[in-house]
C-alpha cells in the first residue's frame, strides 16, 4: 500500500497520508468545509461524525461528512465555505 | 434505487469502540453469532481511533488482535438509524442494512459538550477530543501553536497527544478550581493503573502553562480562528493560536438507547448488575451508564456480552473490577462541575444552533426545547441538535427527551428499504 494518497479539493491537488480523512485533505487544501445557512465558513468541530460541520461534496455526491470517509486516489473534493 | 443488505446476529452490537469490543469478543466465547456495527469507517471508537498500528503488547492492540482473530463479523461506516423490536435499521455509503438481532448490546459511546462563546463557530475552532481525532485522521499540525481550553481530563491526554504530534501547545485553560483540580488527581491515584498514567501526563506536560479558573471568552479571526480571549482567574488576556481545541467534558449518546424504549436515569441509561437495561435483551455498557473511561468501559463491555449469552458466572466474577472502576465516575463528576459563569458566555447574536444558525437571543424568548425546535428552528438541522441540545440544556436548563427516527439524516432509499412498523415509544 502506498504512503500517500492524492486528491482534490475544489481542483487543486493535495496530497495526504493514506488512511486520511477527507476533512483532512479540505484542511490541508486551505480550504474550510461549507458554508452556512448564513454564509458563514465553517470546518470540522467535533471529529467524530456528530456535528455534521464538516459536510463536502465527494465525487459529486453533496452533503457527506468528510470526517467519516477516508481519502481514496483521484477523488474530487468540493468544500464551499 | 440502492440495494437492501439484510443481516442476522445472535447478538448485534452497536458501536465498536473499546465497550462494544469488549462485549462483542465476551458474546463471541459463546459461539453465537455476534456482529459490531459502527458508524465509522473503522473499528476503536474515539479512545482508539488509528490504533490499529499501535505498538505490539499495548492494550489497544491486544483487543485489536483478538477481534481480528474472533468471529465477530464487523459491520463498518453504518449509522444506525431506526429502531424496532428485534431489528435496527442502518446505511453505509451504498446500501440500507436491516439487522435482525436476538439480543442487542447498545455500547454508542460519548461527545464533547461544546458551549457557544462569541467566535466559537469559526473554521479551527474545534473540541478537545475533535482536534485529536482530527490529528489521529492525519491532519498535520507540526508546529502549530494550540490553545486547548474546556474542563476535565481529556483536556490533558489531548495536550499531551498535540504536544507528541509536533504541536506547540501553549496552555490547557480548564475551568474547575485549583482545589477541585488537586482533590481529583490525589483520589484518581488510588484508581488501579491511574497513578502511573498521571505521572505519565505530568512529565509530558511538565513544561506546558495549565491554568485553572481559565476559560475562554471569545475567540476571533477572520475566516479561521486567530487568537482567543480567555479569562484567568477573572483576568482577561488574548493568545494569538491556529488552533482553539475546546471541550467541556463527555455526555453520552443516548439517542438510540432512547429509541429502542430503554430507561434513562439523570441522561444515563439504567442499568442492572448485567447492564441489562429497562427493555428485556437489551443491554449497555460504556460511557453511556456513567462517563467513566476505558477500563471501566471495557470491563461493562465484558460484562454486557457474557450476560447477554447466558453466561452469568463469568459476568459475576467481573463484577468485582467493575466496581474498581465504577468509583471513576463520581470522581470525575465531583471534580468537573461546569461554573455558572459559563452560562454568560454567548452574546445575543451569539449563534447556538451550528446547524440552522439560530443565535442565543432568539432561543431567549422560548421557554422549552420544544418550542424552541418548532419556532426557532434550534436543532432541526443535519445534526439534529446533537451538538446544540446538550447546550441549552446548560444555558437554559430545558429538558431534552424527544427522539425519533430517523436518527440521522438518510436516504429516502434507505427509508424505504426498512419494514414499516412503528418504533417503540417512550
Amino acid at each position: 500500500m502506498s504512503e500517500s494518497v492524492s486528491v482534490r479539493v475544489n481542483g487543486k491537488p493535495v496530497t495526504v497520508r493514506a488512511g486520511a480523512t477527507v476533512a483532512v485533505a479540505v484542511l490541508a487544501s486551505g480550504a474550510t468545509c461549507r458554508a452556512s445557512v448564513t454564509g458563514q465558513p465553517r470546518s470540522p468541530l467535533c471529529g467524530m461524525g456528530t456535528c455534521f460541520e464538516c459536510r463536502v461534496a465527494i465525487n459529486g455526491e453533496p452533503q457527506q461528512r468528510s470526517c467519516q470517509v477516508l481519502c481514496e486516489v483521484d477523488m474530487e473534493i468540493e468544500a464551499n465555505g | 434505487m440502492d440495494s437492501v443488505q439484510h443481516l442476522r446476529f445472535d447478538v448485534a452490537v452497536v458501536g465498536a469502540g473499546p465497550a462494544g469490543i469488549a462485549a462483542a469478543l465476551a458474546a463471541s466465547d459463546s459461539g453465537k453469532s455476534v456482529g459490531l456495527i459502527d458508524d465509522n469507517p473503522a473499528a476503536g471508537g474515539q479512545i482508539w481511533r488509528g490504533a490499529h498500528s499501535a505498538p505490539q503488547h499495548s492494550p489497544a492492540r491486544s483487543w485489536f488482535d483478538r477481534l481480528n482473530k474472533s468471529a465477530v463479523q464487523i459491520v463498518r461506516g453504518a449509522r444506525v438509524f431506526h429502531a424496532a423490536k428485534g431489528e435496527l435499521a442502518a446505511e453505509s455509503d451504498d446500501s440500507a442494512i436491516q439487522i435482525i438481532y436476538g439480543k442487542l448490546i447498545l455500547t454508542t459511546g460519548a461527545r464533547e459538550l461544546f458551549l457557544p462563546f462569541p467566535g466559537w463557530t469559526l473554521p479551527n475552532v474545534m473540541g478537545a477530543g475533535g482536534l485529536q481525532a482530527l490529528v489521529k485522521s492525519g491532519l498535520d499540525i507540526t508546529g502549530k501553536r494550540i490553545v486547548i481550553a474546556g474542563t476535565g481530563p481529556l483536556l490533558l491526554a489531548v495536550a499531551a497527544y498535540a504536544r507528541k504530534s509536533g504541536a506547540q501547545v501553549i496552555g490547557i485553560c480548564e475551568q474547575t478550581t485549583r482545589p477541585r483540580m488537586a482533590r481529583f488527581g490525589m483520589k484518581m491515584l488510588l484508581v488501579p493503573g491511574k497513578a502511573a498514567e498521571a505521572l505519565r501526563f505530568a512529565y509530558d506536560l511538565r513544561d506546558i502553562p495549565r491554568w485553572t479558573d481559565c476559560w475562554p471568552v471569545a475567540a476571533f479571526g477572520n475566516r479561521r480562528v486567530e487568537s482567543v480571549r480567555i479569562s484567568r482567574q477573572g483576568q482577561t488576556s488574548e493568545i494569538e493560536c491556529d488552533y482553539l481545541a475546546c471541550g467541556f467534558h463527555l455526555i453520552p449518546n443516548v439517542e438510540l438507547p432512547r429509541m429502542c424504549g430503554c430507561r434513562l436515569d439523570n441522561g444515563f441509561v439504567d442499568v442492572n448488575e448485567f447492564q441489562q437495561t429497562s427493555i428485556t435483551g437489551t443491554y449497555c455498557a460504556g460511557e453511556p451508564t456513567g462517563i467513566g473511561g476505558l477500563e471501566l468501559a471495557l470491563v461493562e463491555g465484558e460484562i454486557a456480552g457474557y450476560a447477554a449469552t447466558n453466561w452469568e458466572d463469568r459476568a459475576k466474577h467481573l463484577f468485582a473490577k467493575r466496581t474498581r472502576y465504577q468509583k471513576v465516575v463520581r470522581i470525575l463528576k465531583d471534580a468537573f462541575p461546569l461554573r455558572p459563569e459559563l452560562k454568560n458566555l454567548a452574546r445575543p447574536d451569539t449563534l447556538v444552533c451550528r446547524c440552522e444558525d439560530v443565535p442565543h437571543e432568539k432561543l431567549c424568548e422560548h421557554g422549552s426545547w420544544r418550542a424552541a425546535k418548532l419556532h426557532a428552528r434550534c436543532g432541526m438541522g443535519p445534526c439534529q441538535g446533537r451538538v446544540c441540545a446538550p447546550a441549552a440544556e446548560f444555558l437554559f436548563g430545558w429538558e431534552i427527551d424527544s427522539v425519533r427516527p430517523p436518527l440521522y439524516p438518510v436516504r429516502c432509499s434507505s427509508l424505504a428499504a426498512i419494514p414499516s412498523h412503528p418504533a417503540p415509544r417512550n
